[in-house]
């Protein structure tokens, strides 16, 4: 079996090795951008979970207080790399902490 | 050594696939190809092959289970007719994409609606600009030599594309005829081993026909172009290689048939063209200076060839079993297109027939010959439609 030519060119038959898809950042092709406004999130995950992409993550560093709870609750945010704006997370988001914003450069 | 046998077209070109020692075999009963699926399925139940004969649920899968073997470094074989190549479609653009040597025969037939299940070459024909080589028989030995052909050129490292042998659905492949099926040993040292570019590997794992994005797809799609034109040398070549080693010449671009000092020459492929020789022989006999240039690749288009072939002729009769619907035939402006670029202005007329199976005989190709002999030239035309059952084409209520 033959070897792949470097990443620079594509082989016969388009064959690529495993991983390829992270180098393809396909948060270009986002014209809304989800934007977490931390002031209701209730940590519930509901958005991590409908997520189709996996984009949404616990930001390990940050946190809010939740006025109603009286409470403070872990930051979520967006791998904005990956990112398509699909806006899956500001639908379902329970309490609408979260606004879609258009990309705008 | 092999020696002549009476076989029937499938069961011939089924014995020929099994010497050339496929690893997998997928395919989905349809006719007029079943015959030939049916007898491999018998060769390797009765142990006569080591191969994996994968029972699929539909054509779709036959191309998809062929698909996947090959890219797992397996040599492998499908073969169909008509909505079966409909249904396989999708996966033969992956499969020519992906450059896997895959070969699969094609038993020509007429595709649905109206339903019809003999002969024309509307399935092929409708896939023609997949990737896939198309090859075509003219009788059940070219059906046989050319599977054997198939194999050594998909798998060349300069070709690694898809390769589908044309033989006519029932006028190949339920025809007896006096058929030499190859010995197994000049067949393995004809084809070799299939080693594949790259294999499916859980210990180096790689994925085939990737995604690309505008900025790299197009590089993708001349790959593809370009092989199928690098292929035209290798078909020649391994052509050549076959005759030297079995004694016939059944591979090759073109057959130019009485047609170097022909001034009427018939442009045709497939079984049809042993009618067409025939009527040539005929009026040779009378003095009429009448050739056939045979298109036995399609697929590439061997078009530098076709020229070499055509350029002394007065007049062409492009004689097809297709066309496109609202524009003409598929061969017919092929023929012009290749001509258009020589100084020679030669008329070239279209006539479509037997689709559907609609026969065809010695006196439909004489009128032809003579019509174009006279001078008349057609776009393109629908040979022997019979008026009388047309309704009327605006119905009123």
């Amino acid at each position: 079996m033959s070897k792949l030519p470097g990443l620079d060119k594509l082989s016969i038959g388009c064959v690529a090795p495993p991983g390829m898809s992270v180098l393809n950042k396909t948060g270009a092709w986002r014209t809304n951008r989800p934007v977490f406004k931390h002031v209701t999130c209730i940590g519930c995950r509901a958005c991590e979970l409908v997520c189709p992409e996996g984009c949404v993550f616990e930001n390990p560093g940050a946190k809010h207080t939740v006025e109603k709870l009286k409470r403070e609750m872990p930051n979520r945010d967006f791998d904005l790399d990956y990112c398509k704006g699909c806006g899956m997370c500001a639908a379902e988001c329970p309490v609408q902490d979260i606004d879609m914003v258009p990309e705008v450069r | 050594m092999s020696k002549k046998e009476i076989l029937e077209g499938a069961m011939a070109v089924a014995h020929a696939v099994a010497r050339c020692r496929p690893d997998v075999v997928a395919a989905y009963p349809i006719t007029p190809q079943t015959h030939i699926s049916e007898e491999l399925s018998t060769i390797i139940a009765d142990g006569e092959l080591d191969a994996e004969f994968v029972k699929v649920e539909s054509e779709f899968g036959a191309a998809s289970v062929v698909l996947g073997a090959s890219a797992a470094g397996a040599r492998a074989y499908t073969a169909t007719s008509s909505q079966g190549l409909m249904l396989m479609a999708e996966v033969l653009w992956n499969i020519a994409g992906m450059r896997l040597p895959v070969v699969l025969a094609c038993a020509n037939r007429s595709v649905s609606a109206p339903l019809s299940i003999w002969c024309d070459h509307q399935d092929a024909e409708s896939i023609r600009d997949c990737g896939v080589i198309q090859i075509y028989a003219e009788d059940a030995q070219e059906s046989v030599d050319q599977h054997i052909i198939a194999f050594k050129v998909a798998e060349d490292r300069r070709v690694l594309l898809p390769m589908m042998v044309n033989l006519d659905g029932f006028l190949l492949t339920h025809v007896f005829e006096p058929v030499e099926l190859p010995d197994q040993e000049p067949v393995d040292k004809f084809l070799g081993k299939f080693e594949a570019l790259y294999k499916l590997d859980v210990d180096n794992p790689m994925s085939f026909g990737c995604f690309t994005e505008p900025d790299k797809c197009m590089e993708g799609r001349w790959m593809i172009h370009d092989a199928q034109l690098r292929s035209l040398a290798v078909i020649e070549e391994v052509s050549a290689n076959f005759a030297k080693a079995f004694g016939r010449n059944s591979g090759g671009l073109l057959e130019e048939y009485k047609s170097k000092d022909a001034e009427t020459v018939l442009v045709a492929k497939g079984s049809i063209c042993g009618t067409i020789k025939d009527v040539i022989d005929e009026l040779r006999d009378k003095g009429q200076k009448v050739g056939l240039v045979r298109v036995k690749t399609f697929r590439p288009f061997p078009r530098q060839a076709l020229v070499k072939a055509l350029s002394g002729a007065k007049r062409i009769a492009v004689i097809e079993k297709g066309g496109s619907f609202g524009s003409g035939g598929i061969m017919t402006p092929d023929i012009k297109d290749a001509l258009y670029d020589t100084s020679a202005r030669i008329p070239v007329s279209g006539f479509c027939v037997q689709l559907g199976g609609r026969e065809i005989t010695a006196d439909g190709i004489k009128e032809i010959v003579a019509r174009v002999s006279k001078g008349e030239q057609v776009a393109y035309e629908y040979f022997g439609l019979k008026p009388a059952l047309l309704p009327d084409l605006v119905p009123v209520d």
